[in-house]
């Protein structure tokens, strides 16, 4: 079997999901970066984008994060995000029409949040 | 029917009104403390994981920021009070808004200034009507704290600790809010928000024995502690909005359910009287009765003479 690690996905207000993961794939503001089991210990600052856990049984887990932290250590992986919304969460329709909206708006933060939802679902 | 006896009946229905009226309050109010504690809870891995990385990053690094360095002599304070939109909650405000002042008139004591910041429709109008200044408040939210609205309340606070005190910043933020200790017992207290110290907060974690590792930062400790802290503020400002709703419900639900028990003493009292007074008009109308066939008896019995 694998190495694993433990991973928390946790928002402000809730915990979004935990389990065990062999890779987990997510944004810093220095780039992309993938943890593995083993990794040394990390604290980054997270960009918003979608973040994929590639979870020990061999499926894939894909959550849109806006803005947070990623921390590791002793095989045990946090990532707090003051929003965070797994992909089978997140409602297509009303991304769209937030996408839109944003756009029309010329709200960029507003059309980043609904762009990253966006690619998350697609990523699925 | 007489008089006495209507005035009674008219008060035994008006209260029983209001006892069912604060019985309903008192269920809502039971609902929503359950609710607010949950939300508590699930608050809380957020700001565990948090604190943990702010110690981290505290502890392995040797890093100078805003948040955390101690203004040599402060100068200028503020003060968030958490107060409710609502009252009925007992003395949930007023005890709130005591340590506030408490707490003000100690740093006065001090020689710092004092920015008020509040929560709340209450605070607000117990400074707006004692004209005292308030730098900005906010309300709408305090039964059901989102975290977008711990956000709002972070923002300007952390903004004022950033600048100068020379340019109208503050050295300080104390935050003052009503803990929820149990079902029963909620106490307003006030602690230190800003400068964070952070051999406290390591105090806080270090319960569980770890040895914290040496963390690899990602981009640079400087550039996760400028992101790190204003969040940390967040989440601890979004915890006390939380316990402080738990609180103002936990306090309405104890409010409610003696004004229902003094609605019910109030109804067996005033039963007891109308029923006396009802006894009474009976026992006139007897009396008058007896007394007319008396005078009755005795003018037959005259004129039979």
């Amino acid at each position: 079997m694998a190495a694993e690690l433990h991973v928390e996905l946790v928002a402000a207000d809730r915990s979004v999901w935990s389990g065990e993961a062999t890779l987990v794939v997510a944004r810093t503001t220095s780039g992309d970066i993938g943890v593995m089991p083993g990794h040394q210990p990390l604290l980054g600052v997270l960009e918003s984008g979608p973040v994929t856990i590639r979870t020990s049984d061999g499926g894939t887990v894909v959550a849109a994060v806006h803005g947070g932290f990623i921390s590791f250590a002793d095989n045990k992986l946090s990532l707090l995000a003051e929003i965070a919304e797994l992909s089978d969460e997140i409602d297509v329709q009303r991304a769209e029409r937030a996408l839109e909206r944003a756009k029309s708006d010329a709200d960029a933060s507003a059309e980043r949040r609904a762009d990253v939802r966006m690619r998350a679902v697609s990523a699925h | 029917m007489g008089a006495q006896l209507r005035v009674y009946k008219r008060r035994i229905k008006s209260v029983t009104a209001t006892k069912k009226i604060t019985k309903a309050m008192e269920m809502i109010a039971a609902s929503r403390v359950v609710k607010a504690q949950r939300k508590v809870t699930a608050s809380a891995p957020y700001a565990t994981e948090l604190t943990r990385a702010v110690t981290a990053v505290g502890t392995g690094s040797n890093t100078q920021h805003p948040l955390t360095t101690e203004a040599e002599t402060a100068t200028r304070s503020a003060v968030l009070l958490l107060t409710s939109d609502r009252g009925l909650a007992g003395a949930f405000n007023s005890n709130a808004i005591k340590a506030a002042e408490k707490l003000t008139a100690r740093l006065e004591a001090e020689g710092k200034e004092v920015d008020t910041y509040i929560v709340g429709r209450r605070g607000l109008a117990h400074y707006n009507f004692r004209e005292r200044k308030v730098v900005e408040s906010w309300s709408g939210f305090t039964d059901q704290p989102s975290y977008a609205d711990a956000k709002n309340v972070a923002v300007p606070l952390i903004e004022a600790i950033e600048k100068e005190t020379a340019d109208g910043g503050v050295d300080e933020l104390h935050i003052v809010y009503t803990e929820f200790v149990s079902m029963m017992t909620q106490t307003a207290i006030d602690s230190r928000l800003l400068p964070l110290s952070l051999e406290e907060v390591a105090e806080e974690t270090s319960s569980k024995d770890e040895i914290l590792p040496l963390y690899d930062f990602e981009p640079s400790a400087e550039d996760v502690l400028d992101a790190l802290l204003p969040r940390y503020v967040e989440s601890r400002i979004y915890n006390a909005l939380l316990q402080s709703a738990a609180s103002k419900h936990a306090a309405t639900r104890r409010a409610m359910k003696s004004a229902t028990d003094n609605a019910g003493d109030l109804i067996t009292s005033l039963s007891r009287s109308a029923n006396a007074a009802r006894q009474a008009e009976i026992t006139q109308e007897i009396s008058e009765i007896v007394g007319g066939t008396a005078a009755l008896a005795d003018a037959t019995a005259g004129s039979d003479r």
